[in-house]
């Protein structure tokens, strides 16, 4: 536990320091939102019709910049290569760098998400379930692009073969992350069901994201 | 302890390195390993890591704790020195000492040690290459493996470092440790010298 807990904190204090990436997403995320009033104009209801798609779509577009780095770093420093040579076994190690990418770069998303509401005209019950299932969609995102990032370490390619291999699996939590957020806002269908298939498909990311990751990294040995 | 390799093949992205390769080494004892550039010397201290499988050929280490693979008793001291730019020499020291866990020893001492007790909070990043080679040295004397696997363990070693080096190897050795280590110059212990490939 204390070798899991030192590579959370190492990552998460990494990537608060200068330099470090963890506010290039909030930034990311912060520009598109707040571009996103001028482009489709001074219509209040269309706004706040589209609020949640936007808020949703710059949340996912943000995480998917910052992931590519997970394991690059480590890799490119021989980091990896120790982490891969010690008693942790490497799924736990994994698992961990995903959680502390997450509390660097996904919660600062969802704590900026009730300003960004403000802009979309979004009343607080709907920024309330737009930030709700940003909290139980974000580490889905995280946890299945954690796999992307562990294929682009070992197959040598950057941040392209990321999008063209994460996009994919995660357009299932886009799909129901926003219409979670819907039924709040203009319902009448249930919150509850896209919520549960939300949080499901977080649970199952969690255990299928640091096996493949892992069964990736050890592949790719070289 | 006694760790031994019998007719070890490496192949590389379908190239084969080398093959029929043996080796032996006991507790107290150095094996240099040497060759040309592109003979494998790096490939076969990986291997030894578990950072590389062989294609043939077992390795193991025989009176090593039980308990553990191979891998987890070793060092391995790369060309990439595992360092945060970001963070300082303490907290590189202090992290990897956290992560790879068992026994450990003193970090400030190993710190002063290595001659690097006057920057412990400067981050890693202002460090010259000679400096990050002294702190990495600092990571396999505060945690305790008794196999270090060294590749080129003296580069960017100014003579003062590579004095201390050698006094380090000597010390490791003393206590029943076995050194592996790739070079080119000489390591400056007593140490059998392993060849792969023509003679250069």
């Amino acid at each position: 536990m204390t070798a899991l807990g030192a590579l959370i904190r190492r990552d998460v204090r990494i990537a608060l320091r200068v330099g470090g990436g963890a506010l290039i997403g909030v930034l990311f995320f912060l520009t598109v939102v707040v571009l996103m009033p001028f482009a489709v104009g001074p219509d209040l209801n269309l706004l706040s019709r589209l609020g949640p798609a936007i808020l949703w779509l710059g949340a996912l577009l943000a995480s998917l910049l910052t992931l590519d780095r997970l394991f690059m770093a480590d890799h490119d420093d021989g980091s990896l290569d120790l982490i891969t040579m010690s008693r942790t076994p490497l799924e736990l190690a994994c698992a961990a760098k995903a959680l502390a990418h997450w509390l660097a770069a996904g919660l600062p998303l969802i704590v900026a998400t009730p300003v960004l509401g403000l802009l979309l005209n979004l009343d607080m019950v709907a920024t309330g379930a737009v930030a709700l299932t940003l909290l139980a969609g974000t580490p889905a995102l995280t946890f299945t692009g954690m796999i992307g990032a562990a294929l682009a370490v070992t197959l040598h390619r950057g941040g392209l073969l990321m999008a063209v291999l994460v996009l994919p699996l995660s357009i299932p939590v886009l799909i129901f992350g926003v219409a979670a957020s819907n039924a709040v806002i203009v319902g009448p269908t249930p919150f509850g069901a896209p919520f549960s298939i939300l949080c499901a498909l977080s649970l199952v990311s969690f255990v299928i994201g640091p096996l493949a990751a892992a069964a990736s990294l050890r592949h790719g040995l070289d | 302890m006694q760790l031994s390799g019998r007719g070890i093949r490496c192949v590389r992205g379908g190239r084969e390195i080398f093959a029929g390769l043996d080796f032996e080494a006991a507790s107290g004892e150095a094996l240099a390993v040497v060759g040309r550039n592109g003979s494998g010397k790096t490939s076969l201290l990986r291997l030894i890591a578990g950072l590389l499988v062989p294609a043939g050929g077992a390795i193991e280490l025989a009176g090593g704790d039980g308990e553990l693979t191979l891998p987890e008793q070793c060092h391995y001291l790369g060309h990439r020195d595992a360092l945060k730019p970001a963070l300082s020499v303490q907290e590189n020291l202090t992290f990897w000492a956290d992560f790879l866990g068992g026994e450990r020893g003193d970090a400030n001492l190993s710190l002063s040690t290595v001659g690097l007790d006057h920057a412990t909070h400067l981050p890693a990043a202002f460090l010259s290459a000679g400096q990050r080679r002294r702190l990495s040295l600092a990571r396999l004397l505060t945690i305790r493996r008794p196999v270090w696997l060294l590749d080129e363990p003296t580069t960017a070693l100014d003579t003062a470092g590579q004095d201390m080096f050698c006094g380090l190897m000597r010390d490791h050795l003393a206590r029943g440790g076995l050194i592996i280590a790739a070079t080119h110059a000489p390591l400056g212990i007593d140490a059998r010298e392993l060849r792969i490939g023509r003679p250069a």
